[in-house]
């Protein structure tokens, strides 16, 4: 089971409370975990990954572990306690401000 | 009872905001989607309980949401917006051609006589339509065919932000642009030229005369009269009396011709409403003095209107979607500031309150006349 943490506006959107668990099959990665949270959340299509292109959005960072994978391919698999659910992967919102 | 609903878009989420025919007192509800930009809600003519809300955000991108209650229950509907075939190419701020590439939806405009179609007014300029209720949406891709490869964004980006449908004939359509100016289709959304004669740009344009580059900030329409309409652009108040095929000026005595908005009385087609700014880089009234110019006369000669409004020390703008007029007798006019006020008139712009003045920024406004 995977966990997935997403920020605020995005679970008010999909009307979510908490964390999410997911089931994916291996291999764990990226591209599979975010097909995955669209596939039963529809309304987050476009909020996290350009249509068509399928990239990440500029301002979106996805974070596990303690380390920043949003550089990571979207097909190289994720640290294995995120794919064992012990640890969750974080959707953030780059920081804003001034 | 007879009512009004004004929906207003901020830069921090939407309110809405309720008043009987007296339009004294008023319920304030919101924000709805807080913390993200909502550039325009708007409902249908046809079903005032079906509103449509675009969300913007740098952070997820486009959202759209409807409601088919008057604004209590929101549901998410499409967010695709896919240029039709290959996109092409636009002018760009380093003379390049650059590709086309949606950033957002400026505007939602329901159809006349359908509440589950709607037409979105996007930037980088386009023209989208939906007629399953925002699930899904196609471009009326023959707009950009109006020599698109020579439009190029303004500062304010290359937005599509007015869209009115001509009430008599079924097929015409105006849409504005900004930096790249006003269109009509008359099949529908097929095929669209530009409309433009008689627009002089002379600080914008190397060619003042120009077919397309105008920044035009907002066109608006009296549905008895459709084929007059007004203009207010980057500079100059205009007015055509054919459709678009010409314009001519009607600044008149304006203390300055720049601004956004620009809306016509429900009840008398020659009686307009502009808010003159200072200029196109003091995005502020003049001599901070907020005003409201209205013309009788259907231009050239204006009279301000000040009753209620801030006469010293005001530095707000008013956006090109921020102003709006209902239908009741008296008429009811409404803008919206950059400070987060939202001023009202129940007598046609003779005496304005504020109806909240600490909201976010203000992009749009937009009234429904409920019976």
């Amino acid at each position: 089971m995977i966990r997935v943490i997403l920020p605020a506006h995005l679970r008010n959107l999909a009307r979510i409370q908490g964390e999410v668990a997911l089931d994916v099959a291996p291999p764990v990665t990226q591209r599979a975990i975010l097909d995955a949270l669209e596939a039963r959340y529809p309304p987050l299509r476009g909020t996290l990954r350009e249509y068509g292109t399928q990239e990440r959005r500029p301002f979106l960072r996805f974070f596990a572990c303690k380390q920043d994978l949003s550089l990571e391919s979207p097909d190289s698999q994720v640290p294995e306690p995120v794919a064992t659910g012990e640890e969750p992967f974080r959707i953030v919102g780059a920081m804003a401000g001034g | 009872m007879t009512g009004v609903r004004l929906l207003v878009g901020t830069r921090k989420g939407g309110f809405v905001l309720t008043s009987d025919g007296k339009r004294k007192s008023w319920k304030v509800e919101g924000p709805h989607f807080g913390g993200w930009e909502i550039y325009h809600m708007k409902g249908s003519p046809v079903d005032p309980d079906r509103l449509y809300a675009s969300q913007s955000s740098a952070w997820f991108g486009q959202v759209v949401h409807r409601s088919g209650d008057g604004g209590r229950i929101w549901e998410t509907v499409g967010n695709q917006f896919s240029y039709d075939g290959v996109p092409g190419t636009h002018q760009f701020y380093d003379g390049t051609q650059h590709p086309w590439e949606f950033k957002r939806v400026w505007h939602l405009e329901p159809s006349l006589t359908d509440a589950d179609t709607v037409f979105a007014g996007v930037e980088d300029a386009a023209l989208f339509r939906s007629i399953d209720g925002g699930q899904t949406w196609s471009e009326h891709s023959g707009l950009r065919d109006a020599k698109g490869n020579l439009w190029a964004p303004g500062a304010g980006g290359m937005c599509l932000h007015t869209i009115l449908q001509d009430p008599s004939r079924p097929g015409r359509i105006y849409t504005a642009i900004s930096a790249a100016g006003a269109f009509r289709t008359d099949d529908g959304g097929e095929t669209w030229r530009p409309v433009t004669g008689g627009l002089k740009s002379a600080y914008e344009l190397p060619d003042p005369e120009a077919e397309v580059g105008h920044c035009v900030h907002r066109i608006a329409m009296h549905p008895s009269r459709p084929d007059v309409l007004f203009m207010q652009k980057h500079w100059d108040v205009l007015r055509s009396d054919n459709a678009g095929e010409s314009w001519q000026e009607v600044s008149g005595n304006l203390p300055s011709d720049f601004g956004f908005v620009i809306d016509v009385h429900a009840h008398e087609p020659e009686t307009v409403y502009v808010v003159p700014i200072k200029s196109d880089s003091e995005h502020y009234p003049p001599e901070g003095k907020l005003r409201v110019y209205r013309s009788r006369t259907g231009g050239n000669e204006w009279e301000a209107l000040t009753n209620g409004l801030p006469q010293q020390d005001c530095y707000v703008n008013v956006l090109r979607d921020a102003m709006t007029v209902d239908r009741l007798e008296p008429c009811g006019i409404y803008f919206g500031t950059t400070g987060g006020q939202v001023y009202g008139s129940a007598d046609a712009g003779d005496s304005w309150v504020p109806i909240v003045r600490d909201l976010p920024a203000v992009l749009s406004v937009e009234v429904q006349t409920l019976s």
